[in-house]
């Protein structure tokens, strides 16, 4: 018998089962594209069929860390950059729970750029939502690892020299196995992009771009929009790693051009996830680490057992 | 000091194959009943360097490193770098051999490989004219040249051993047991050879005029050859520890690397990871999913984990750190033991910390403290850190193996199950109160028991943020209070739990009357105790307590000890008084009482120094120490 009797539990879900009590309303500014993120985790996790009891949201600092407060499901909100390695930690010792990891692009691709790349390189199986708002918002509008060439803000008053980081080739080259771009002000892609991510068997990164109507007026609102997939003036396929490559760094040369291009770039279904590579080596357990600590019946490894080798 | 010890130092250079000979060397003076307490001596470099490992060996019980040795097999360097003039280096060939003199006791046995080391070298170290003032028996032998008419030259440490036991009259037995368990076909041939060969040179070619025997001793009881790396990581083991992440430092790599080894076969996971932010943020993923978890690296990668110790204190997750401390700062001394550590660890990561920290001195306090570390973790919710050094990482003792047979404890502690969350407090909307307010959970130690993902009725945030009940991030004054308030307090019980239920962690030596005090903590207790029986036996009247509770802090034993001496010297292995000051602000008094005795030069203490700077407290404290230690005065002086 389980000790973690909301994992697989089978039944309707209501989107609004996922709106706290405590903090109905967020308090993002008006127009903020976080509100969009919410929204498509909110239609996607019933459609999906995850109940909040089974999702475990694990999220860094900026104003995208409040989404644990406004998401009502198990959450985790960890500190700057960090919250990958507590998400892919809380899998490995429960890999019954649907771990969903989010963060803005200071969080993910700046100061936890480290994490990221190396979740990525074990292929994790989980979500990892990048609220990508080229800026830092919370702190009040500093330059950000996205931010263009030559944005100027207070701590860069004369223009940032940095290219901006592209982060679908990041990703891809760190070794994430599914790839996608969508944006707030795509809700309906959105929605699919967060449900195909949350059921891909592996590490899946969605940069999702978070207009910040506050702090980053410049920036276009991300529309126009073109789906790479729907328009006919691109054609790639997307579990073919040198097409994907090619189709990202366009997307990423366009972006600051004024050209928002989104979809899926690159899924790859074959390879298998960390979780799954490190059973079948039988360095992780069968059954998930945190049941056994409930079963009665366990047997219990003891050092006495081990001591020969020392006598 | 006993008369009859033996202290054998084997010296060559890294890559040599010092530690594993030594390890074996070792373990066959226990199997043929002796005491033995190991000591190693090595520089950050893959091949080459002067490397060493002491063996003590005695019928009696011992629990430190000796005063210098009496027995030296220098192997000579073979990863040497040729020698240059100007180069700092020298000649580090003849290393082995000369950088070892100076602590050879008088009467002692010198024997080194003269098929490595040159005579040119020998002759510049005036060896014989120091052998003569020293009583000195040297016995140069070709040791590669034996091995490789047997074998190959690698397998001269074997020769060494051979030529060891014959000159201390040693039985072939346990040693050959040892050979055969570890290797087998021509290699073991070889060396059996090898040993047989050296061993009948010695006796049919050489004259013994030296009195320097193998001790004889028994056990009554079947013993293990442990280090403090390996009691830390069973004991974790027997506590249900089943998730490890780290990245390798030395010295702590010890304890990560059994333990990846060890936990894939007993159904547990072992992490090894990008850097120690990750590291430790793993545990607490880990733990907050419901496993029992632990990281730990040394002092450069634990300042990499103040920021995820931080947040375990403040989500209250129960998580086990090691600090293995090595010299600082920064890179430091990368394998030299040093007892820096202390302030930081205790305060690191921002805001006032909340924090269980315990340093444990012996190869049994490695075992039980950790024990008690995840017990105290896992029922209070809060970061248990064990911090020790690389001195207690790498030696090794024997402990009868019966210490280890005991029962498993697997619990989560102050974690419900499902069914008892039905009746625990929830809000309106159905979240869990995990940070319950003492008048809703019951609980009267601080503690508000927790709940895991993926449970029914446990749904609730966890933030590194200050939070309400249910873990909505708030900044409301009360709450504020209220919560900072049952986090800090939880110390408190914690004190009055390790006070009420447990055997101190705290060790007391010597004469209970006595009004000259030694304090001691961590590994450093060895030597210490070991002088309080010296000193006494000088006619003094000493006693002493070696301290394992740094957080929380033993007052009451503390207030106790410092009130019954009229004058306390405080040992430790740093240059600024770390756990001096720490005495002094615990009880916010007795600075004009305690001296300090301070070593910082990367080797740990001697008894004898520790004898030596005691005698000079006791006799007005006007002289200077012989040893590169210091004697900082008591506050005022």
């Amino acid at each position: 018998m389980s000790a973690f009797n909301a994992i697989g539990d089978e039944r309707e879900i209501d989107r609004e089962e996922y709106t706290p009590g405590v903090e109905p309303q967020p308090t993002w500014c008006p127009g903020c594209g976080d509100f969009g993120v919410l929204k498509s985790l909110k239609q996607a996790l019933p459609e999906v069929g995850r109940t909040p009891e089974e999702t475990l949201v694990c999220t860094g600092i900026g104003c995208s860390g409040k989404l644990n407060s406004y998401l009502d499901t198990y959450g985790f909100h960890t500190i700057h950059g960090r919250s990958l390695p507590v998400a892919r930690a809380a899998k490995l010792a429960n890999d019954g729970l649907e771990v969903i990891a989010a963060g803005g692009d200071g969080d993910g691709y700046g100061i936890g750029g480290n994490h990221f790349i190396h979740t990525a390189r074990e292929n994790h199986d989980m979500t990892y939502i990048v609220f990508n708002n080229e800026i830092f918002g919370l702190t009040k509008g500093q330059t950000s690892p996205t931010s263009p060439k030559g944005h100027k803000s207070k701590t860069q008053p004369g223009g940032t020299a940095k290219t901006p980081i592209r982060p679908l080739s990041m990703s891809l080259t760190s070794g994430a196995t599914y790839i996608a771009r969508t944006a707030a002000v795509n809700p309906n892609q959105a929605k699919e992009i967060i449900a195909e991510a949350i059921e891909h068997d592996g590490f899946a990164h969605v940069d999702f771009l978070t207009q910040c109507p506050t702090w980053n007026k410049d920036a276009r609102q991300y529309v126009p929009y073109i789906d790479v997939q729907e328009s006919d003036d691109y054609d790639f396929d997307v579990t073919d790693r040198g097409e994907a490559a090619q189709m990202m760094h366009e997307t990423e040369d366009v972006l600051n051009e004024g050209t928002v291009l989104t979809g899926r770039y690159y899924v790859d279904d074959e390879s298998p996830s960390y979780q799954q590579e490190k059973k079948d080596l039988g360095r992780v357990p069968q059954e998930p680490l945190a049941e056994r600590y409930f079963d009665d019946d366990a047997e219990w490894e003891r050092s006495y057992d081990l001591l020969e080798r020392h006598t | 000091m006993s008369d009859d010890e033996l202290i054998w130092r084997i010296a060559g250079g890294s890559g040599d194959g010092i530690d594993s000979t030594s390890q074996n060397f070792a373990k066959a003076l226990m199997r043929a009943g002796l005491h033995v307490f190991t000591h190693r001596h090595y520089p950050s470099r893959i091949r080459g360097g002067h490397t060493y490992v002491e063996i003590r060996a005695s019928a009696d019980e011992v629990q430190s490193r000796g005063d210098g040795y009496n027995f030296l097999l220098a192997l000579g360097d073979s990863f040497a770098r040729n020698p240059q003039e100007e180069a700092y280096y020298g000649n580090e060939e003849i290393k082995p051999l000369s950088e070892n003199l100076d602590e050879l006791r008088e009467g002692g046995i010198i024997v080194y490989d003269e098929g490595l080391v040159s005579e040119e070298d020998v002759a510049d170290l005036n060896l014989e004219e120091r052998a003569e003032e020293n009583d000195w028996h040297v016995f140069p032998m070709d040791l590669r040249g034996l091995a490789k008419e047997h074998g190959r030259e690698v397998m001269r440490n074997t020769a060494g051993v051979g030529v060891t036991a014959a000159l201390l009259d040693m039985d072939l037995e346990h040693i050959e047991d040892l050979m055969s368990d570890a290797m087998g076909g021509d290699v073991l041939e070889s060396n059996l050879e090898i040993l047989h060969e050296a061993y009948e040179i010695v006796n049919e070619e050489y004259e013994f005029e030296h009195d320097l025997r193998a001790p004889t001793g028994e056990h009554e009881t079947e013993q293990a050859l442990l280090s403090g790396s390996n009691a830390i990581a069973y004991g974790s083991i027997d506590e249900g520890c089943r998730f490890i992440a780290g990245y390798p430092m030395t010295p702590w790599t010890d304890v990560f690397t059994i333990l990846s080894q060890n936990f894939p076969d007993m159904g547990g996971i072992a992490e090894q990871v990008e850097d120690e932010i990750a590291a430790a943020a793993l545990a607490v993923g880990a733990s907050h999913a419901g496993a029992k978890a632990m990281s730990g690296s040394s002092g450069g990668g634990f300042a990499l984990m103040s920021e995820p110790l931080g947040l375990a204190e403040m989500t209250e997750t129960p998580i086990v750190l090691l600090e293995s401390m090595r010299a600082g700062p920064s890179t430091g001394m990368p394998t030299k033991p040093e007892q820096g550590d202390l302030e930081f660890v205790l305060y690191t990561s921002q805001g006032d910390s909340s924090r269980v920290v315990f340093a444990p001195a012996t190869i049994e306090e490695c075992y039980e403290q950790t024990r008690l570390a995840f017990h105290i973790a896992y029922e209070y919710q809060i970061p248990a850190i064990i911090i020790y050094d690389q001195k207690l990482s790498g030696e090794n003792t024997n402990v009868p193996v019966e210490f280890f047979d005991r029962e498993p404890n697997p619990d989560l502690g102050s974690t419900l199950t499902e069914e008892e969350l039905k009746e625990a407090a929830h809000d309106a909307s159905g979240k869990f109160h995990r940070f319950a307010y003492e008048h809703e959970s019951g609980a009267e130690n601080g503690v508000s028991p927790r709940s895991l993902p993926g449970q029914k009725g446990g749904r609730y945030l966890a933030t590194g943020n200050e939070h309400s009940p249910v873990g909505h991030i708030s900044e409301d004054p009360d709450n504020r209070v209220y919560q900072m308030s049952r986090r800090i307090q939880k110390l408190d019980h914690i004190r009055e739990e390790l006070d009420e239920e447990h055997d101190s962690n705290q060790t007391y030596f010597g004469d209970e009357s006595a009004d000259f005090g030694i304090i001691t903590w961590g590994s450093s207790q060895g030597a210490v105790a070991e002088a309080v029986d010296r000193l006494n036996e000088n006619g003094h009247s000493v006693k002493a307590v070696g301290v394992s509770d740094m957080m929380p802090f033993p007052e009451t034993e503390m207030v106790e000890f410092l009130e019954s001496v009229d004058e306390a010297m405080v040992v430790e292995m740093n240059a600024t008084a770390q756990f001096r000051g720490l005495i002094q602000k615990e009880l916010g008094r007795y600075g004009e009482k305690m001296t300090s005795l301070l070593k910082y030069n990367g080797n740990p203490f001697e008894p004898a120094e520790v004898v030596e700077s005691a005698e000079i407290n006791l006799n007005g404290g006007e002289e200077e120490p012989s040893a590169q230690v210091h004697i900082e005065p008591a506050a005022g002086d």
